[in-house]
């Protein structure tokens, strides 16, 4: 199963369905909702933390948290 | 109809929020605190248009009315609590242009508290940069209320919104989302329960902690005809409350928000691949921090020691013009050297939320976190940490302050207990007259030994940080909720008027707060200075003057005056070519007379010191200093450093009865004390053991009382002095030890 992240620089997927008490509700109001767009904007310079671009919301997470976010990894960019 | 309107602002960081509270308050403004807590309170007045006032308060920044933080919490009681004095009238909800999606959803939260609600769309000059087009009327209509465009930058919309806000008896408070939707027969039992009550504020009444709501909580609770649900339930309802507002908002923006992202351009991705570079990125924070150490340390020594200057002037003319006496003393040496005492830091202190302020209105600060993070992790710390300890180096206070903004409570209390080993402004003093005092002259490489062992100490101070914030992490057994989530603004220019309130404030916040501090205990340490109660005391003069007739002058007094007069005349004959021998003999003669005045002046005022009530508590203090190279009057020093280290210099300065602060005066009074054994007092073994034990003993009242406000308990203070005292006392005392 496909995380956040599992993402590569500059690739983007779509957020699927997950259980309530996974994530934070902080989280869900910064947009992180079912099918909505995720992008890996940049990978700190130790792998960890990853800042993502959250359907407009530019924030950075560590990647323990971003494991928790299940999603479809879109192949071709080129379709958005 | 003289009422003032009660207008609150709220919205998401970085929208901002305090941008437009600057523009509609102007220099009207207040900065306080929360009563209890620290969170800061901005108030101001502004006027409105047909000559009604407006009283703003700005509140602090949040994503949502389900809080995460301290900061948060204050905007919720405030808007649940209707008998507040400062409950609005009308909410303005900040947004930011690019972010309406995300803003809207705290929008349509406070629309659902019945609370007319205007919104404010700020940074409408990136509109067309970023390829957006907005229909404002349209909008207007589906969110049920009145909008005003607003550029904090270019100064537009500002009129449009104070006219919307006089307006505010015309808004509709009908709210935006109907509470029922989200779970319909369990809001259905609570209606049936408290017909009277509006349902979303029992909602948040319920979901949310704090502090206040906790009776209105127990009613809820004892109402038997309902039940509450567990928290598992409450989130999942949460959940779902959210994904009903997302909708509603994403219908509301379908038609009238536009983003053609063809003409959308933007530089935050290139700066980014930059400023978090794996090699650049480290570059240019290390860079920034030499920049603001220069600041800090180099640049501001001008004002600082012009403002010295002035004090030491300030306390002679108070001398010279009042009549002598009790009062005249107090004020002189007392009071005026207290406030200088503080006034001193000021420069230091500006410099440094100048930065600070900078780099955080422009962005870059959220990109510090993102790269420190992964580092500071194995030592129990957070990204987030990084700001604290910088500011540590100016001032523990704001630093311990800034811890707040780290969400995870286990990082957050290792920060706050090891932040006071940072090297902070007080220290250096201290540092400084001992440097100059032990470390020889000389170079290394082009770096002056005596710069070197400053550094040293520095490094000294953060590695003590560090490894402690390890040992805490791995004996600490404190769950948390590890969530660490950190926005990464876009890059914006620094507003003046933004930067230039922020450091106004803060310096002004450190002057009155820390300020009455140190200059209460300059006159408590004034009083029990000039103060005694045996003969030895009152009768000084009679019996130094007896001693003297009999014994002579000591050996102290003899080396100063022979000092002083061998480098007298040598200049004498520098600058006076060919004077004659005679007039050098009558000139030293009077010279001397004069010297032999001002000794017995020196040393009936030491032996008043040492029979003052102070100096009693010295000698009784003496054995415990002792193994740490120390006499007593150092002992007393390092006692009063209790309360705040910059004592130090000021209480030797009293000691040595030097008449002024002048460090040069009171570096040469210190460099000719000698110890019982005939050797100087201030050597390099008790001049190290001296300096470590100012890097690591936790001497300062006001950062104790101020741990004690954030950590909420006297437990976490209390062991941070027990366990920073001891350790400074065994080092101190391992160091002398090996170097005497």
């Amino acid at each position: 199963m496909a995380t956040v992240a599992d993402l590569v620089h500059g690739q983007k997927g779509v957020i699927k369905e997950f259980s309530e008490h996974t994530l934070p509700i902080k989280l869900l109001e910064l947009g992180c909702l079912p099918g909505n767009i995720v992008e890996l904007v940049q990978v700190a310079p130790l792998k960890d933390p990853i800042y993502i671009n959250l359907s407009g919301s530019h924030i950075a997470i560590r990647r323990s948290l971003a494991r928790c976010i299940e999603l479809d990894i879109i192949e071709d960019t080129s379709a958005i | 109809m003289s009422k003032n309107i009660n207008v609150a602002l709220i919205g998401n960081p970085n929208t901002g929020k305090t941008s437009v509270f600057n523009q509609l308050t102007g220099l009207k403004q207040k900065v306080g605190n929360y009563p209890g807590i620290t969170v800061e309170k901005k108030e101001g007045i502004c006027k409105l248009p047909r000559g009604v006032k407006a009283h703003i308060l700005d509140l602090p920044g949040t994503y949502s009315l389900n809080t995460t933080s301290l900061d948060e919490s204050v905007a919720v009681e405030l808007l649940l609590n209707k008998n507040n004095k400062d409950y609005p009238d009308v909410a303005v909800v900040i947004s930011d242009v690019e972010n309406l999606k995300r803003n809207l959803l705290l929008f349509t939260q406070i629309k659902d508290l019945r609370i007319p609600t205007i919104l404010a769309i700020n940074m409408a000059d990136r509109m067309s940069r970023k390829g957006i087009t907005l229909d404002i009327a349209a909008l207007e209509e589906k969110l049920d209320t009145k909008i005003a465009l607003v550029s904090t930058r270019k100064g537009n919309g500002i009129d449009q919104l104070k006219q919307h806000i006089a307006d505010y008896k015309s808004l509709s408070t009908k709210p935006n989302l109907d509470t029922t939707r989200i779970a319909p027969v369990y809001f259905g039992g609570l209606q049936k329960a408290f017909p009277n009550e509006d349902l979303y504020k029992l909602w948040l009444v319920i979901t949310q902690d704090v502090n206040f709501m906790s009776i209105e909580k127990n009613r809820i609770e004892a109402a038997t005809s309902f039940s509450l649900k567990s928290k598992e339930e409450l989130k999942r309802l949460q959940h779902k409350e959210t994904v009903l507002r997302y909708q509603f908002i994403n219908n509301a923006l379908k038609e009238t928000y536009k983003v053609d992202f063809q003409n959308a351009k933007g530089f935050r991705g290139s700066i980014d691949k930059v400023l978090t570079h794996k090699v650049f990125g480290y570059l240019i924070f290390f860079a920034i921090l030499l920049l603001i150490f220069q600041a800090i340390f180099d640049w501001s020594s001008y004002p600082m020691d012009y403002i010295d200057e002035q004090f030491a002037a300030g306390s002679e003319w108070l001398k010279n013009t009042l009549p002598p006496g009790v009062l005249t003393d107090l004020l002189a040496e007392g009071i005026l050297a207290g406030i200088g005492g503080i006034v001193i830091f000021i420069p230091q202190i500006a410099f440094l939320f100048l930065f600070i302020s900078l780099l955080e209105e422009s962005g870059y600060m959220s990109r510090v976190v993102f790269l420190m993070d992964r580092l500071m992790r194995p030592f129990g710390l957070s990204g987030k940490s990084v700001v604290p300890l910088i500011s540590g180096t100016a001032c523990a206070i704001p630093a311990v302050m800034a811890t707040r903004t780290i969400e995870n409570w286990k990082e957050r209390l290792i920060t706050i207990l090891v932040t006071p080993f940072t090297t902070c402004s007080a220290r250096l003093p201290v540092y400084l007259i001992l440097i100059a005092l032990v470390i020889p002259e000389g170079s290394l490489l082009g770096l002056s030994y005596q710069a070197l062992t400053l550094m040293l100490l520095y490094l000294i101070g953060f590695g003590m940080a560090i490894f402690s914030a390890m040992v805490l992490n791995k004996i600490m057994r404190i769950k948390s909720r590890s969530l660490f989530l950190v926005e990464m603004p876009t890059y914006r220019i620094p507003l003046f008027k933004n930067v230039a309130y922020t450091v106004l404030e803060k310096t002004k916040s450190f002057v009155f707060g820390a300020g009455k501090i140190i200059l209460a205990i300059s006159i408590v340490l004034w009083f029990l200075g000039s103060n005694g109660f045996s003969d030895d005391f009152h009768d000084a003069e009679n019996i130094v003057n007896n001693r003297i007739e009999a014994q002579g002058l000591t050996t102290y007094s003899k080396n100063y005056i022979q000092n002083n007069i061998s480098d007298y005349t040598t200049g004498l004959t520098a600058e006076h070519e060919g004077i004659s021998q005679e007039a050098v003999q009558d000139s030293i003669q009077v010279r001397t007379a004069d010297l032999i005045e001002r000794a017995k002046a020196q040393e009936i005022a030491s032996h008043k010191l040492e029979h003052s009530y102070i100096g009693y508590a010295g000698k009784a203090f003496e054995p415990l200093v002792r193994p740490l190279g120390y006499d007593w009057k150092i002992g007393i020093a390092v006692l009063t450093s209790f309360a705040a280290r910059e004592v130090f210099v000021g209480t030797l300065a009293t000691i040595y009865s030097v008449g002024s602060d002048e460090e040069e005066t009171i570096k040469n009074r210190m460099a000719a004390e000698l110890s019982p054994s005939g050797k100087p007092l201030f050597n390099l073994a008790s001049g190290i053991s001296l300096m470590l034990f100012y890097a690591f003993a936790m001497q300062c009242m006001s950062t104790l009382a101020i741990v004690k406000r954030e950590t909420n308990s006297w437990k976490w203070p209390l062991l941070q002095l027990t366990f920073m005292s001891i350790f400074a006392y065994l080092t101190a005392m391992i160091a002398y030890q090996i170097l005497s």
